[in-house]
């Protein structure tokens, strides 16, 4: 079903960037361009939303570029999630980059935000590619798109973030997951994304566990261990960039990678036959303990984030590896939840280093006084990331947990259980110990008494902290969404 | 007219040098240049619509038929190779003016562009001819008037790179005529086709083993295959700029497509590789080259010599493509002497724009320069992205049917080292990006500007190409399989 709100979607930040760049001069101008561009995405993306919810599957071709070989796009169930989650947090991302960046006197504002609208089209494309050459091609862009966000400040060390950001992405994009797209067009003939697959009987077991190893490590942004170290590195970028980079559109459009090419190029029926996938359930288990470990060693707030997050997405890609219909939806949500956990989190740590210039956790005791809001709301967040309940972060934990009995791997829920303990362990304190200091003497920094963010940065994050609590209510809404998908 | 398209092709730019010479201005003597050069390109898309609609050209020189006349012979791949020359030729024309108004201020225009359209004549010719001998002519021609280029840089190096270059590709032409003649004893005749029939009962003999030996060495030496590629770096580097980019984008792609006609349609795929078992070479040297010349390419300062390195690395490529003996080897090879001749062209011009106002091509001369000059440095990082192979670019599709063909063999190592190759390209490219764009420029040097309009729109053109046939390859790679399946299947 051709249709061009999908495109128009699309690209329509991508087009948003050349004016803002115009606008460079004129600051408000320019906000104002992000902010109704970013409007305006999310409104054409809400609107594919019934049609998706209905099981069509509205699309675009755009050109053929090999014979066989189409740029086009097809907006299905996981797609639709993470094109509402990326375009919607956008919009909250901008306002609260707004905040931060006069907030702390960026410089070239304008190049931020220019590259973060092209970013952002880079991840729609991503979550509306109709093939595996569209879903490469767009991830390459965001590669490209997102490296002068993360090297934004010029520093020596920007430099070196920046390599490693760059070197580790580029190095397993172009070493694994160009090879895997070029064997799978050599074995199937297509790269289109097909319910059931396009591998069935195609390759033996051997062929589809190596096949299913250059997708999964060649997916560097789902950043499954030892490709991880890219995340910590991208920590030297402003916090909008984290926010964005650790919530929106680069990790996630890793996992949503590896969970499309489970589900659409492999075949969860296929992968549950041969059991081509469990060296990988082992892997993102490892993933998920031995990064939460490493999280509990930072003292820095962002680099524990970071850490966390690599633990969390190796959720999402344990769920594809346990490949059922529970485990895969786990993971779907987990897209969402952790999506709204963790941005809130950042923007807690942006928000902390704008008010009071502080970036190590072991300086925060006592700032609960002076940040009440930003703490609270990092108790929220928190929350859903551990997976408590009322926070939309426990569903997402309940079906992967349900999923990884289903298929026989109790391991696997002791590493759900494992892990949670560990996030408690890593996150609760922060909260905690900003509100009960203890035997610890409040750091007041320099400003007793109330001292919270500019407002530009706590209103979002007030708004994302909602929404983690919404998350756990409305929950069935993302699961009839997600059904479709594995034929539930 | 329409008729004696072929000759005229050749003979206008042969006998429009020299009444170059006469054209004492250099702005006359550029004019004409320019005119000649684009006449030249209508006459070859002429050409080129015609064989595709209706099928192989053949026009007989002077009315003497073929085989005792000198055939002038175009299929799909010849007519292709013979725009992209002329497309070449034609913007690099444009380019030139002011680039040699900064690089070389006291060069004798009527001379300099006068070697051009010589070079260019000799470029032309080799691909539209079908005549084994004739192709000699052109290939002396062309390399002659090219070492006359290349010695005309600014740099007093360059004389010594031209010599190099002429020593070892005289011996490259000359082995390449031991071959052809030693094929004239066996069969008693030159014409191409002629010969691929003649040779088909002698082929076992050790005559024409020997012709085969001679006829590869000296090829490969053209084309600059590892380790035949010495005279390459100095001579990339040294010559002025438009020179570069003129041949860095024509000259070596000229003898690689020789070199396929030899071994496919000549020779045979059957005798060159099931019997013969080439590949086991060229395979080999085609992979060392690849890596050899790109780590080298890393450790550069001079940027032009990089680029030199990382064009031994490409040829590399597209020898490689050769090696795979396949419909989808030879469409990649095929495919990347276009894509290549764009993306080189793009870059060697972007630093030809890079020399013209910062008066030197070492990355320590080039602090800061996103800043100072941003259209020049996009340009370069386009080119450097069909370099390295991002999808959009022409440069990904070469890649795509590299490591297909690859797969199709089952050469899993091959298809590895291919992508390999990519990543050194991401670690020079990036080089000279974090130098351009995050270093702060010498406080010590002058402020420069952006390069001349009538340097940047070439440029640009050039760019414009590698997006625009990154994504419209319908043209490229369409007519890159027709060449390769006629190739492949032994028309010759």
């Amino acid at each position: 079903m051709s249709s061009p709100l999908v495109a128009a979607a699309i690209l329509l930040p991508a087009l948003g960037a050349p004016l803002i760049a115009l606008a460079g001069r004129r600051p408000n101008l320019r906000e104002a361009i992000t902010l109704v561009t970013g409007g305006l995405t999310f409104l054409l993306v809400l609107s594919l939303l019934p049609a998706v919810s209905g099981g069509a599957r509205p699309g675009a071709e755009l050109v053929q570029v090999l014979p066989g070989l189409a740029l086009a796009f097809e907006v299905e169930p996981l797609g639709m999630v993470f094109g509402l989650v990326a375009s919607g947090l956008w919009i909250v991302t901008s306002v609260y980059a707004i905040g931060y960046m006069r907030g702390h006197h960026e410089t070239e504002q304008t190049r931020f935000y220019a590259f973060f609208a092209l970013a952002i089209t880079a991840a729609l494309g991503v979550a509306f590619a109709r093939n595996v050459f569209t879903l490469f091609l767009f991830y390459e862009a965001l590669t490209l798109t997102t490296y002068p966000l993360v090297t934004h400040h010029r520093t020596p060390e920007a430099m070196r973030g920046g390599r490693v950001y760059l070197g580790i992405l580029l190095f397993t994009s172009i070493s694994f997951l160009l090879l895997a797209v070029v064997w799978t067009w050599h074995l199937a003939g297509t790269l289109e994304f097909t319910p059931g697959g396009i591998l069935a009987g195609r390759a033996s077991p051997g062929m589809l566990t190596v096949l299913l190893a250059l997708y999964a490590f060649g997916t560097g942004k789902a950043a499954l261990m030892p490709f991880h170290r890219w995340l910590p590195a991208a920590m030297v970028a402003p916090t909008p960039v984290s926010a964005l980079l650790h919530a929106v559109a680069v990790v996630k459009a890793g996992v949503f990678a590896v969970v499309k090419v489970v589900v659409y190029v492999f075949g969860i029926d296929l992968l549950r036959d041969t059991g081509v996938s469990v060296w990988l359930m082992y892997v993102a288990g490892a993933t998920v303990v031995l990064a939460s470990l490493v999280a509990m060693t930072q003292d820095n707030l962002k680099a524990r984030l970071a850490y966390s997050t690599v633990s969390q997405l190796s959720y999402i890609v344990l769920g594809a590896a346990l490949a059922n219909s529970w485990s895969v939806v786990g993971s779907g949500m987990h897209i969402a939840m952790h999506a709204f956990g963790k941005i809130t989190l950042f923007f807690c740590a942006g928000a902390i280093n704008v008010a009071l210039h502080k970036t190590e956790i072991s300086d925060m005791a006592g700032i609960g006084r002076q940040m009440p809001v930003t703490m609270a709301a990092f108790a929220v967040g928190s929350l859903s990331v551990i997976g408590l309940p009322p926070f939309g972060g426990a569903w997402s934990k309940w079906y992967l947990v349900l999923g990884a009995v289903r298929a026989d791997q109790m391991v696997f829920v002791a590493v759900l259980a494992v892990s949670s303990l560990l996030n408690i362990a890593y996150l609760m304190p922060v909260a905690v110990r900003a509100f009960w200091p203890g035997a610890a003497a409040p750091a007041t920094g320099g400003h007793a008494g109330l001292h919270e963010a500019p407002v530009l940065c706590v209103v979002p994050l007030c708004l994302t902290a909602l929404g983690c609590l919404l998350l756990f209510f409305y929950s069935g809404s993302l699961y009839e969404l997600l059904r479709p998908l594995v034929g539930l | 007219m329409e008729a004696h398209l072929p000759i005229l092709q050749v003979v206008v730019p042969l006998m429009a040098a020299p009444i170059c010479v006469l054209l004492r201005r250099r702005e006359w003597a550029w004019a004409w240049a320019a005119v000649i050069t684009w006449l030249s390109l209508a006459m070859a898309v002429a050409l080129l619509r015609r064989v595709l609609s209706a099928g192989v050209i053949s026009y007989a020189v002077g009315g003497w038929v073929a085989p005792w006349g000198i055939e002038y012979r175009l299929d799909a791949v010849s007519a292709f190779l013979l725009v992209l020359v002329a497309l070449i030729g034609a913007v690099v024309v444009l380019y030139a003016p002011a680039s040699i108004a900064g690089e070389l201020p006291r060069a004798r225009g009527n001379l300099l562009y006068a070697a051009y359209l010589l070079c260019f004549t000799g470029l032309l010719g080799i691909v539209i001819t079908g005549d084994a001998f004739n192709l000699f002519v052109f290939l002396e021609i062309s390399s002659l008037s090219g070492y006359a280029l290349i010695s005309l840089g600014a740099d007093r190096r360059a004389l010594h790179a031209a010599y190099q270059y002429l020593i070892m590709g005289t011996i490259g032409a000359t082995f390449y005529v031991i071959g052809v003649g030693l094929l004239y004893m066996m069969t008693g005749t030159l014409n191409m086709v002629d010969l691929a029939a003649r040779l088909q009962p002698v082929l076992w003999t050790r005559t024409v083993l020997v012709a085969f030996a001679f006829l590869s060495v000296g090829l490969s030496l053209k084309l600059a295959l590892f380790p035949l590629h010495l005279w390459l770096p100095n001579a990339y580097t040294y010559a002025p700029s438009f020179v570069t980019a003129f041949m860095a984008a024509t000259a070596t792609k000229v003898s690689v497509y020789v070199y396929a006609r030899f071994f496919f349609g000549i020779f045979g795929a059957r005798y060159s590789f099931q019997s013969l078992h080439i590949e086991t070479f060229i395979v080999p040297l085609a992979l060392l080259g690849i890596f050899v010349a790109s780590l080298v390419a890393v450790f550069q300062h001079n940027i032009k010599r990089l680029l030199a390195y990382s064009s031994i690395a490409q040829i590399g490529y597209m020898i490689l493509g050769i090696g795979f003996a396949s419909v989808t080897g030879l469409t990649a090879t095929l495919v990347h002497l276009f894509n290549h001749a764009l993306t080189k062209g793009a870059l060697f011009l972007s630093m030809g724009c890079v020399a013209h106002r910062v008066g030197s091509v070492d990355l320590r001369a080039m602090r800061g320069l996103g800043r100072r000059m941003p259209f020049t440095m996009a340009a370069f990082v386009l080119g450097g992205l069909s370099l390295i192979g991002v999808p959009l670019t022409v440069g990904f599709i070469s890649k795509w049917y590299l490591v297909l063909a690859a797969l199709e063999h089952g050469w899993w190592p091959v298809a590895v080292l291919v992508l390999s190759g990519s990543l050194i390209a991401v670690v020079y490219v990036w080089r000279v990006v974090e130098v351009a764009y995050f270093r702060e420029p010498d406080p010590s040097a002058p402020v420069v500007s952006e390069a001349p309009l009538s340097m940047q729109l070439p440029m640009w053109l050039l760019v414009a190409g590698t997006l625009y046939f990154g994504v419209h390859t319908s043209l490229t790679a369409g007519v890159a399989r027709r060449g390769a399946e006629l190739l492949a299947g032994g028309s010759p």
